[in-house]
């Protein structure tokens, strides 16, 4: 474990979406306690203000705080951030055991039901969930999950039927060792990097899935400080005030970018063949090389 | 060949019946009484029945489903509980505007993607090929709607050289004028699936400079580079093409929510009023054509992909 | 045509892996390179041609002198008068044919490639010639394979083709690194005929690079062996071969004995 961390931190994406998503989990957890000011109270007195000490952000339209809104929508963003990726881990388990480790008359249809699934856009699914329970954050998490569940199970089935048919486990089944040794000595450390990967690049899906699904109308309540929802209620008045609409743009993207260099440093840090030490990797560099 | 073809065939419709499954039941079978929601909170239990009968909620559900896709199969998609008209004529008249639309999209998205891609994995040695990569990936996070309000910002408000929103009432009538309302929203989708595009042909390239085949080229007499374009390249577009059948899927989700953003009377944005008002037969019709689009892209894909790579096409020998 | 190299020195990644390596090839000579994996007879041989992957950098000089023409020095000349010589005056052939050839154009047209590049010939003239090129490689049926994509042909077939591609425009020296290490055993012996005969006929130069010293003195009448890059011995191969003064070498010959070669058994 500490030579994936280390592996991870040697390279800049790394550091830079570990740093990323330190920063947001350190927000939310102030922002349980404490924003500057109430990101709710409206005071239109000092509607459209430019950023100043008080207001970092500036206010939008009816006086609120958008430091504070933010802050406290980072809340919502961990939430549904961390509850997508745990959802779509759960789903994509599930499908991948379904689809690779069961008897032939089971994996062929969850071959192909998971190869129509991938078929249908997260955003589809929301629509569809949406129209009978009506929109909200459980349906964003829900709809990541599944979306991305399929997708994450398309992923690790490859891998898991490749490391199931190495010759180690042709050879572990020969000496006589058990499903579950086997799956747990072959065929887990292939997957697990593969998962934890994916399941980073979920939560920047989610993450950007809300700030849609709000925009329609369909995630985060009006009670509920959510990125996307203020992302949305100020594009509408970009005719009058463009700026503002920077600062909630912003925090998206950023946030987003880091989980997005963290799945890709995880990948190349997980990579099990970079077991060697770094000398033999030069040398075998260099062998490549000739 | 041909049975390959049959055999996608069959995958085809196979997934467009699933799909019609999953998106009937999910409406009919969750918890939720549809006819409860419709109807609203203060709806007495008398009509809640009469809307459960007019939905045709009180018959056998897989009768309902049956009926359902024998209309599919007429392109009869029942009629909006709104409104009363045809579902599908309606989803006709906006797909006149989503596809065109989603092509659009598609044409900016390969135009900034494929080439950029390229150079960046030529150049990847050097800080200009780092940069590209590194601007498709902030690029790649931005949110659609915030994409959308910068062009807007830029091109509409500040250059004011596109309009920023709406479509012309005469339609294609007046083909210009529905080309310039479709220009900004198809380059707001066109920018971000353009980034994920660039970084997927990047891959894709970098493979192909270290394949042995490139350096054949260059022994033979090519320079460097124009071994790569000529006999790199196409193989790696024969993988682009591939995405190209997940990239669709982007574009749907992009079209819906830059046809609201932009107010374009699209089947996205449709859809998103329709799942408003609890439209279940025009919710359904709209989720499955958008689907049915997917799929139909999906096999065009493979089938393209396997007529172009003559390693499948040929009965393999020696 | 003569190529002299003079304290040819390659790094990669900063560790030296070719290191002051000098050797001459003569007109009409056949030159052995020979080493073990890792020794940098792959390297020296791409160098020449400037091929050499991007992250190594090479120094010294390469100079190659054609027949009438004065020296040029190849290291450091620009990809564009490079690539004028490639497949020109120097041919090459890899020791991969699964992957050496695009697997999305038919054969026949990647052997015209070179004529028209740098003969510019049209494509039937191109294909014409071709054809005549694929008798000279020995490939059986010629018409209908020249319409055949590499996956469709053997392991063997596929060197034949690349073999006909490098020697397309005449070359004055043919590099060829390991050709025939991919290949069956009994392939092998055909492809080293068919070098030797092809030498034989159009009396360019040969650079052979190999690991297996019963291949090499099979082709070969001069030889520098290496060792992590650095040339340990050199001269004629049957001098070397009788009175190897080095334990790399005493170690090949004892590799190629158990393989059953003899000590005078070439040419």
């Amino acid at each position: 474990m500490p030579r994936v961390l280390r592996e991870l931190w040697r390279r800049p994406a790394g550091l830079v979406g570990s740093v990323v998503a330190v920063v947001l989990l350190l927000t939310a957890a102030v922002a349980l306690f404490w924003t500057p000011q109430n990101p709710f109270t409206a005071n239109p007195s000092i509607a459209w203000q430019g950023p100043s000490f008080a207001h970092l952000f500036g206010t939008d339209a009816i006086g609120s705080d958008i430091f504070s809104y933010l802050m406290a929508g980072s809340k919502t963003t961990v939430v549904v951030a961390a509850l997508s990726a745990v959802v779509a881990g759960i789903i994509g388990i599930a499908l991948t055991a379904l689809g690779s480790l069961t008897s032939h008359w089971v994996r062929e249809p969850v071959a192909v039901l998971i190869d129509i699934l991938i078929a249908f856009p997260i955003l589809l699914i929301a629509m569809l969930l949406s129209a009978v329970f009506g929109g909200s954050l459980a349906v964003v998490i829900v709809s990541v999950g599944i979306g991305f569940g399929v997708n994450l199970a398309r992923v690790a089935r490859g891998e898991v039927r490749g490391a199931l048919g190495t010759d180690y486990v042709l050879a572990a089944r020969a000496s006589g060792a058990g499903p579950w040794r086997i799956l747990a000595r072959h065929v887990l450390p292939n997957v697990a990097p593969v998962f934890i990967v994916q399941l980073s690049l979920a939560a920047a899906v989610a993450i950007l899935a809300e700030a849609g699904l709000s925009f329609l109308g369909y995630g985060a309540p009006s009670s509920t400080a959510s990125w996307g929802r203020l992302l949305s209620s100020l594009q509408r008045y970009i005719t009058i005030h463009p700026w503002s609409v920077l600062w909630p743009g912003l925090t998206i993207t950023i946030t987003v970018l880091g989980l997005n260099l963290l799945g890709d440093a995880l990948r190349e840090a997980t990579d099990p063949r970079l077991k060697e030490s770094r000398r033999q990797r030069r040398r075998s560099r260099a062998e490549v090389a000739r | 060949m041909i049975r390959f073809i049959i055999t996608r065939l069959l995958l085809l419709v196979l997934g467009l019946f699933l799909a019609s499954a999953l998106i009937f039941f999910t409406l009919r079978v969750l918890p939720g009484d549809v006819a409860q929601v419709i109807g609203g909170t203060q709806a007495t239990p008398a009509q809640i029945e009469a809307i459960r009968r007019s939905l045709g909620l009180d018959r056998n559900v897989f009768l309902q489903y049956a009926d359902w896709v024998g209309g599919l199969l007429r392109f009869d998609l029942g009629d909006s509980l709104v409104t009363g008209t045809p579902v599908a004529t309606e989803i006709a008249a906006k797909l006149s505007v989503t596809l065109p639309l989603a092509l659009l999209s598609l044409v900016f998205g390969v135009l900034i993607g494929i080439p950029l891609g390229v150079v960046s994995a030529i150049r990847h040695a050097k800080a200009s090929g780092a940069v590209i990569a590194i601007s498709a990936q902030a690029l790649a996070a931005v949110p659609a709607v915030w994409a959308g309000v910068l062009l807007i910002s830029l091109f509409g408000l500040a250059l004011r050289w596109l309009p920023t929103q709406g479509f012309p009432l005469d339609g294609w009538d007046q083909p210009g004028r529905a080309i310039r309302s479709l220009i900004l929203p198809a380059l707001t989708i066109g920018v971000i699936e353009g980034a994920v595009l660039l970084r997927f042909t990047r891959s894709a390239a970098l493979d192909a400079i270290g394949q042995d085949y490139v350096r054949t080229a260059a022994a033979i007499g090519l320079t460097k580079t124009r071994a790569l374009i000529t006999h790199g390249l196409p193989n790696v577009m024969l993988s682009v093409i591939s995405s190209l059948g997940l990239q669709i899927a982007g574009l749907i989700v992009g079209a819906v929510i830059v046809e609201q953003l932009f107010q374009l009377p699209g089947l996205g944005r449709m859809l998103v009023s329709d799942v408003g008002n609890r439209d279940l037969p025009k919710v359904q019709g709209d989720i499955f054509t958008l689907t049915a689009i997917v799929l139909l892209v999906g096999f065009a894909v493979d089938i393209a992909h396997r007529l172009i790579d003559p390693r499948q096409r040929t009965e393999v020998s020696s | 045509m003569t190529l002299t190299v003079t304290d040819l020195t390659i790094e990669i990644d900063g560790r030296t892996v070719v290191d002051r390596l000098s050797f001459a090839v003569a007109d009409g000579a056949r030159f052995g390179i020979i080493g073990e994996s890792g020794s940098g007879k792959s390297l020296t041989a791409l160098a020449v041609l400037g091929l050499l992957p991007d992250a190594a950098t090479a120094s010294g000089s390469i100079l190659l002198t054609v027949d009438g023409a004065a020296p040029l020095e190849l290291l450091g000349l620009p990809d564009r008068e490079l690539a004028d010589i490639r497949g020109s005056a120097i041919g090459m052939v890899f020791q991969e044919p699964r992957t050496a050839l695009n697997p999305l154009r038919r054969v026949g047209r990647q052997i015209g490639e070179p004529l028209r590049i740098h003969d510019g010939l049209s494509t039937r003239e191109a294909n014409a010639r071709a054809l005549e090129l694929a008798r000279e490689v020995l490939l059986p049926d010629p018409e209908r394979l020249l319409r055949r994509y590499p996956h469709e042909l053997s392991g063997g077939q596929r060197q034949r083709v690349a073999i006909a591609m490098a020697i397309a425009c005449s070359p004055s020296l043919l590099i060829a690194d390991e050709p025939t290490t991919a290949l069956d055993v009994t392939i092998q012996a055909e492809i080293l005929e068919l070098f030797d005969e092809l030498v034989h006929t159009t009396g360019a130069s040969l650079i052979f690079v190999t690991h297996d010293l019963a291949v090499l003195a099979e082709v070969a009448t001069d030889v520098v062996v290496l060792s992590h890059g650095r040339a340990v011995e050199s001269g004629p191969v049957t001098e070397v071969m009788r009175a190897p003064q080095h334990p790399v070498t005493r170690g090949l010959i004892a590799a190629a004995r158990a393989t059953s070669w003899s000590p005078g058994a070439s040419r």
